[in-house]
């Protein structure tokens, strides 16, 4: 098995409400130079193959074809080899 | 005119839909189940409001992957009638027959009220029936209702003159105010470059009838009668 872990985050420049409304809060939590924050998802997907290389590939398509929503996000993933 | 509305898990404006079709517009419409691979016979289809399976992972994303879906694109390319409305918006984007995202509301809030949207063109087989300009009074209900597209695409929207509907305030005036959901433009409602697919969050089908306080939805599905009658 191998573990992805893939990272999905707002294109720079798309406006992220969610982070303003987290980044509001905190400053009333009274923490101090929060500066900026942006909210994103993280997907765990446990893969059947041991091979790294047809891992990545694999999970390329699934950003492309269901995972991420290229008008508005871009991706960033790690392959943690075997949990 | 034989229509389809299409009935996704969670599609709940599909009897809406065709309630407006059927007893007041009084033309022929069938529901389609999103197993079916098959749209032949159908002048028209229409993807309803909804949460369609459940709104998960984006809203949309995941109703794409339907059989139906398929034939939808296929029915668009060959010139087919395709209107989005809400949901249905939603999907369309994210199956990429129309171009941009719907986020979530700048506000975060869930939106269920009555907005006001300008008639932006008229040369549509969707808008033929209304006057250039004019001012509809039209119900809204979405969480994700916030239409963004990169400058260059929009630029392209304009270029073409397929932003078909905008936010506006009562008299009609285009201002940020009137904008209930951050959309780029204030842009309610878009078509493709051949325009025979539509995408709009507002609900004409919620406002066909004098009973439910107007009937200036109904324009719409008018004026898609009137086109294929004079095609």
């Amino acid at each position: 098995m191998t573990k992805a872990k893939i990272y999905v985050m707002l294109k720079e420049g798309v406006l992220d409400p969610q982070g303003g409304v987290i980044q509001r809060s905190l400053a009333s939590l009274s923490f101090k130079g929060v500066a900026k924050v942006r909210q994103g998802k993280v997907f765990e997907i446990l893969l059947e193959t041991h091979d790294r290389r047809e891992a990545e590939r694999q999970v390329q398509e699934m950003c492309r074809q269901l995972l991420v929503n290229p008008v508005i996000e871009r991706y960033d993933f790690v392959i943690e080899g075997t949990p | 005119m034989r229509f389809g509305v299409v009935v996704f898990p969670g599609s709940n404006c599909d009897r809406d839909c065709y309630h407006v079709i059927r007893n007041v517009l009084r033309q022929d419409c069938r529901f389609v189940w999103h197993q079916e691979s098959s749209l032949q016979g159908l002048d028209a289809v229409v993807l309803p409001g909804g949460f369609s399976y459940g709104d998960y992972l984006r809203v949309g994303a995941v109703a794409r992957f339907s059989p139906v879906m398929s034939a939808v694109a296929e029915f668009a390319q060959g010139g087919g009638l395709v209107l989005g409305i809400c949901n249905g918006f939603q999907i369309l984007t994210e199956a990429g027959l129309l171009p941009g995202v719907l986020m979530r509301n700048r506000s975060l809030k869930f939106i269920c009220k009555s907005v006001t949207i300008r008639v932006e063109s008229t040369e549509t087989p969707w808008t033929n029936r209304y006057q250039s300009g004019q001012a509809l009074r039209i119900p809204v209900a979405h969480g994700d209702g916030n239409f963004f597209i990169d400058s260059k695409n929009l630029s392209e929207l304009q270029k073409n003159q397929q932003i078909l509907f905008r936010y506006c305030s009562p008299e009609g005036e285009i201002l940020e105010e009137w904008n209930p959901n951050g959309s780029i433009e204030a842009i309610a409602g878009i078509c493709n470059r051949e325009r025979n697919v539509l995408g709009m969050m507002p609900h004409p089908e919620r406002c066909s009838e004098s009973i439910l306080g107007s009937e200036e939805g109904r324009i719409l599905f008018e004026s898609v009668v009137e086109w294929f009658r004079q095609r």
